[in-house]
C-alpha cells in the first residue's frame, strides 16, 4: 500500500529526475486549475505565492487576521543551508548525513537528500525577497553554528529568523493577492475535507466571524497547517496552533505517521504557575555561549553565584566531552530531566537547570553578550523579573515541535489522492529528532521548490474533472460539520474547553512526554477514552454558531486532540525502542543513552483510522540507509 | 493580586458596545496580561457569562495578534512590551483598568477588543514586496549589503504589524507601520529597482484607508513594541519626495490603487488632447 514514489537512480540526481519525469502543464492552461493551500506560514504561504506566479488559481487559508501571524514568525536561531561559506568543510552530503544522523536514522534518506540540495536555493530566494539576514562587515552573509553541529551552516536574522523568512513569505504572497493570483480567506479555519471519487477535491471551512460553514472546490488540496505540540496544552507553540487540518484528514484516509515523535525542545523558560497558558522558547543559540549545570549536591538552595565552580555539575560538558553544550536537542532535553529526577533541579519547583553566561561575559565582554542576545536576555527579563547578566538564567524543556505528521510520498502527496502536506503537516524529514534549524529550512523547502513542482505533475497527470460544489460529497461533509457543532454546543456541561486541555496536557506530558513506559503509557490509553467521553457530555460552551465564539474554536480543536492524544500513545507503545525524540524507559544503553532497535523499528509506522474507538491499523514503510550508514548516536 | 476591570463589551460590529465592569481574583505577579484575562474569562464560562473575545496567539510577543489599550495606553505602557508579554506585576494590586480596543476608523471593531486590521495588509499590497518569483534570485552573496544598511533594515523590519501605533495617534495615523515596511526594503540593494513605485504606492495606500496624517506627536513610537523609530517617518517623506521628482514627467500608474491627484489631471490633460 505505502509507495513512496522515490525516483531510481544515484541519490545526487533523484531530485533532477523526478522533475524531469513530471508532467508538465502548459502556461496557458494553468489559470483554469486551482489550487486550495490551507495554512499561511513559511510552507503554506510559500507554496501559495509561488503556485499563484506561476499562473494557477490559488486559494489560500488562514484562520488568522491575516497571513502574517502563522507561528512560523516565532521561530528564533535560523536556517540552514549548505552553501559552505564558511568553507570549513560543509556540503550537500555533510547537511543530508548530520541531518539523518540527527534524526536517529527514522527519516527517508531521499527526502533528507533533496532537502540539503535545495537548501541553498532557499537562502538565495530570500535573500532577493530583502530577508535582512545578519551580515559581515564587508557585505556578505553571516553564519553561525547551531544546535548540535559542527560547521557554521546556519544564517540568521539577530533572534527572529522565522519572523523575517515569514515576512519575507507573506510579502510574496500579498504581492500575488494583489495581482489577482491568489485569494486569501482571512479568519477562516477549515473544519473537514471532500474527497470525491477518491481524490481529495476541497475543504468545508467555518468563517470565524460569522461562523458560516462553507465549502471550497478546487483540483487538489495542499495542507501546511503546522504540528501538534498543543496536544500537551503547555507548549512553546502559539495558542491556536492546532491539529484540526491534518486530524480531518487523517480521518477522511490520509495515514499518520510517526505521531509519537514529538521534539521536547532543551531551553525553555520554565513553568512558574498553574495558569500559565503557555512556555516560552529562549533560542538554543544561547547554548553556543550559555553553559549548562545543576548543583552537584541535592536540594542545594543556595543563590546560583553562592555556588563555588568545585559544587556544580556542568553535566552536559561532563558527559559530553566532544558536543558539551551543544548536543542535539533531546540529548540535552533528557539530560536535564535526569538531573531534575534526582532531585538537583534548580528554582521554586525544581524543574530547572542553570544556564549560565558568566564565562561568556568575562571571555567576549558583557557587550558582545549584549549584541548576539541582547534580545532573548530582556525576554527572559520580561518574563521573570530576572537579570540574566548577573545570575544565571533557569531553563527547562518543553515540547517545542512535531516530527511526526501525515504520511507524504516523496511528492509529498499523503495517501490520499490530491491531498498534499507540506512543512510541520507532515513527517517527511526529520525522523525521530529535528536539529536545530532546520524547521525553517524544511517549511521553504516544500513551500518554494517542492511543492510548486509537484502538485503541477499531479494535476497535470491525472483527469480532474470538473466538480461543483453541488456534489452530494460536499453537502455530506458539510452536514456532518454542522452536526459536529451543534453537538458541541448542545452539550451545555459544566467544565470549560481549557480544563479538559489542561488535564489532557498534563497526562500527555506525564505518561507520553520525555520519557515512556510501557506501564505509563498503558494507563494513558486507558484513561484518554474516559476523558474524551466526559469532554461529549459534560463539556461548558456560552454562545452560539453564527458569532465569533472564541470557546467554540478551542472546542473543536480540542476534540481532536482527544482523538491524536490515542494515537499518540498508541504508537509510542507500539514503538519499544529510544529514537530521537522518542525515549522508551525500557530501551537505554548501559549508560542511559538512548537505544536504538534497528532489527524491530527500522520503518515509518503509518497509521489508518478505523472509525472512533476502533484500533487503528499499522502500515509499515521499511526505511533502509545506503548512504549514512546505520551506527548508534555519539555525541561523547 | 485583585483587579477591577472595565472592558469595552461588543457583541458585533453593528450592535453599540458598552463598558461593563468585572472583578478578579487570586492573580499572580507572575501572570501575563492575557493569563489574567484567561482567568476571568474561565470565570465568565462557569457563570454561563460570554467570555472577553481579544486577538492572541503566540504569546511571545511576536505574532502580532494581540493588542487593546489599557487604561488608553496601547499595550498598557511596558516599554516595548505586548499586552501577552506584560506581567501583571508592573499593576498594583487593587488596580483599575480600563480595556478597549484599537480605536481607528481603518480599525473596525468586530468583537470586544477584536478589531479588523486587514487595511495593513492593502498597504503591504500596494508596494510592501520586492518581486522576486521564486526560482529566479542570484546567489545570496552576489549582492552586498553594507552592515549599515542591513541593520537599519532590520530594525524596521521588527515591525509585527499589531496596530498600536494606529491607536495610539490621536490622527489615527498609520506612518509608523507604512514608513518601516518602507525603510526595510528601500534601504536594501534589492529593494531599489521598485523603491519609487513601492513608496508612492504604500502612500497611496494608506490615504485610500481613511488613515490619518502624522502631526508629529510620537505617541506611537512610545508604545510601539518593537520601538520602531519616528525617524522612519521623516525618511519615508523624504523617500516620497523624491519618488514624486523621479516621476514628475509621467503618470503613476499603480495596479490596484486609486491614483494619486496629480496622475488623474495628467490623464485628463491627455483626454482633452
Amino acid at each position: 500500500m505505502l509507495d513512496a514514489r522515490i525516483p531510481s537512480g544515484p541519490i545526487e540526481q533523484k531530485w533532477d529526475r523526478c522533475r524531469y519525469e513530471m508532467k508538465l502543464v502548459n502556461p496557458a492552461n494553468r489559470s483554469k486549475h486551482s489550487i486550495i493551500v490551507v495554512g499561511a506560514g513559511l510552507a503554506g504561504a510559500a507554496a501559495a505565492a509561488t503556485l499563484g506566479r506561476q499562473g494557477y488559481q490559488v486559494h489560500c487559508f488562514s484562520y488568522h487576521d491575516t497571513p502574517r501571524r502563522a507561528h512560523s514568525i516565532a521561530a528564533q536561531g535560523g536556517i540552514n543551508a549548505a552553501k559552505n561559506y564558511r568553507n570549513d568543510g560543509d556540503s550537500t552530503s555533510r547537511l543530508f548525513k548530520d541531518t539523518v544522523k540527527g534524526g536517529d536514522f527514522r527519516s527517508r534518506e531521499a527526502n533528507v537528500y533533496r532537502l540539503a540540495q535545495v537548501s541553498v536555493n532557499i537562502i538565495d530566494q530570500c535573500v532577493a525577497q530583502g530577508v535582512p539576514f545578519a551580515r559581515e562587515y564587508g557585505g556578505l552573509l553571516d553564519n553561525r553554528s547551531f544546535g548540535g553541529v559542527q560547521v557554521e551552516r546556519t544564517f540568521y536574522a539577530r533572534g527572529q529568523t522565522g519572523q523575517q523568512l515569514l515576512l519575507g513569505a507573506y510579502q510574496a504572497l500579498e504581492e500575488q493577492i494583489a495581482a489577482g493570483a491568489v485569494t486569501v480567506h482571512i479568519r477562516t479555519e477549515l473544519v473537514d475535507i471532500v474527497i470525491v471519487n477518491g481524490r481529495a477535491r476541497g475543504i468545508v471551512t467555518r468563517d470565524l466571524v460569522t461562523g458560516e460553514i462553507e465549502c471550497h472546490a478546487a483540483d487538489c488540496v495542499v495542507l501546511a497547517t503546522g504540528g501538534y505540540s498543543n496536544v500537551f496544552y503547555l507548549s512553546t507553540n502559539a495558542k491556536a496552533s492546532n491539529c484540526t487540518a491534518i486530524w480531518r484528514a487523517h480521518r477522511r484516509g490520509a495515514l499518520f505517521a510517526n505521531p509519537c515523535f514529538t521534539q521536547i525542545h532543551p531551553t525553555c523558560i520554565p513553568l512558574s504557575s498553574e495558569h500559565q497558558s503557555k512556555l516560552t522558547l529562549m533560542s538554543e543559540s544561547l547554548r553556543n555561549d550559555g553553559r549548562v549545570w545543576v548543583p552537584r549536591k541535592k536540594d542545594d538552595t543556595r543563590a546560583p553565584n553562592d555556588i563555588p565552580e568545585s559544587d556544580r555539575d556542568y553535566y552536559l560538558e561532563n558527559r559530553y566531552p566532544s558536543f558539551g553544550n551543544l548536543v542535539p536537542r533531546d540529548v540535552a532535553s533528557r539530560n536535564a530531566k535526569e538531573v531534575c529526577d534526582e532531585g538537583r533541579g534548580v528554582g521554586p519547583h525544581g524543574q530547572g537547570v542553570y544556564l549560565d553566561f558568566a564565562d561568556a561575559i568575562r571571555r567576549l565582554s558583557l557587550e558582545t553578550v549584549r549584541e548576539k542576545y541582547g534580545n532573548l536576555f530582556d525576554i527572559y527579563e520580561r518574563i521573570t523579573g530576572d537579570d540574566a547578566y548577573k545570575a544565571p538564567m533557569r531553563i527547562y524543556p518543553a515540547p517545542h515541535y512535531t516530527m511526526g505528521g501525515l504520511w507524504v510520498d516523496y511528492h509529498l502527496m499523503t495517501t490520499l489522492p490530491g491531498l498534499f502536506a507540506g512543512g510541520e503537516a507532515n513527517f517527511s524529514d526529520h525522523g525521530a529528532n529535528r536539529l536545530g534549524a532546520s524547521a525553517l529550512m524544511q517549511g521553504l523547502a516544500d513551500g518554494y521548490f517542492i511543492l510548486p513542482s509537484t502538485v503541477p505533475d499531479y494535476i497535470a497527470a491525472n483527469p480532474l474533472d470538473p466538480v461543483s460544489l453541488s456534489h452530494p460529497a460536499f453537502a455530506d461533509a458539510k452536514a456532518e460539520v454542522r452536526q459536529r457543532i451543534g453537538a458541541l454546543l448542545a452539550i451545555k456541561g459544566k467544565r470549560t474547553p481549557d480544563s479538559f486541555h489542561r488535564e489532557l496536557g498534563r497526562l500527555m506530558w506525564d505518561e507520553c512526554g520525555m520519557a515512556r513506559s510501557e506501564g505509563g503509557l498503558q494507563e494513558a490509553l486507558a484513561r484518554i477514552p474516559g476523558l474524551r467521553d466526559e469532554f461529549w457530555h459534560n463539556l461548558s460552551l456560552v454562545g452560539e454558531n453564527d458569532e465569533l465564539n472564541q470557546s467554540l474554536e478551542k472546542a473543536n480543536r480540542i476534540a481532536d486532540y482527544l482523538e491524536l492524544a490515542e494515537l499518540m500513545c498508541t504508537d509510542a507503545l507500539l514503538r519499544g525502542e529510544s529514537c530521537g525524540g522518542h525515549f522508551r524507559v525500557e530501551s537505554q544503553t548501559p549508560d542511559g543513552e538512548a537505544k536504538r532497535d534497528d532489527a524491530n523499528y527500522c520503518y515509518t509506522a503509518a497509521w489508518e483510522w478505523k472509525g472512533a474507538g476502533n484500533a487503528p491499523s499499522l502500515y509499515q514503510e521499511s526505511l533502509t540507509f545506503e548512504h549514512v550508514p546505520l551506527s548508534q548516536r555519539s555525541y561523547k | 493580586m485583585t483587579f477591577k476591570l472595565r472592558i469595552w463589551r461588543q457583541q458585533r460590529a453593528d450592535i453599540r458596545g458598552a463598558f461593563q465592569t468585572y472583578e478578579v481574583a487570586d492573580i499572580t505577579p507572575d501572570m501575563s496580561f492575557l493569563e489574567m484575562m484567561d482567568v476571568l474569562n474561565e470565570d465568565l464560562l462557569s457563570r454561563k457569562e460570554a467570555p472577553v473575545a481579544f486577538d492572541h496567539d503566540c504569546r511571545e510577543g511576536i505574532c502580532g495578534s494581540c493588542g487593546f489599550l489599557i487604561n488608553g495606553v496601547a499595550h498598557g505602557g511596558q516599554r516595548a512590551t505586548t499586552v501577552c508579554q506584560l506581567a501583571m506585576r508592573f499593576f498594583r494590586d487593587g488596580d483599575t483598568l480600563t480595556l478597549e480596543p484599537w480605536r481607528a476608523r481603518a480599525f473596525p471593531v468586530i468583537r470586544d477588543l477584536v478589531v479588523n486590521r486587514s487595511a495593513f495588509d492593502r498597504i503591504i499590497q500596494a508596494g510592501g514586496f520586492i518581486s522576486a518569483p521564486t526560482g529566479s534570485a542570484p546567489d545570496a552573496n552576489s549582492t552586498l549589503v553594507p552592515r549599515e544598511a542591513a541593520d537599519t533594515a532590520f530594525d524596521a523590519a521588527a515591525c509585527i504589524g499589531c496596530g498600536a501605533c494606529v491607536a495610539a495617534c490621536p490622527n489615527a495615523a498609520a506612518m509608523l507601520f507604512t514608513s518601516a515596511k518602507i525603510t526595510h526594503l528601500n534601504s536594501l540593494p534589492q529593494g531599489q529597482p521598485q523603491r519609487d513605485q513601492r513608496t508612492l504606492g504604500m502612500v497611496v495606500a494608506m490615504k485610500n484607508e481613511l488613515f490619518g496624517s502624522c502631526t508629529n506627536h510620537g505617541e506611537c513610537e512610545a508604545v510601539c513594541p518593537k520601538q520602531i523609530p519616528l525617524e522612519f517617518i521623516g525618511k519615508m517623506n523624504r523617500d516620497l519626495m523624491e519618488a514624486l521628482w523621479h516621476r514628475h514627467r509621467e503618470p503613476l500608474v499603480i495596479p490596484g490603487v486609486a491614483q494619486l491627484p496629480s496622475a488623474e489631471h495628467h490623464h485628463e490633460a491627455h483626454d482633452n488632447v
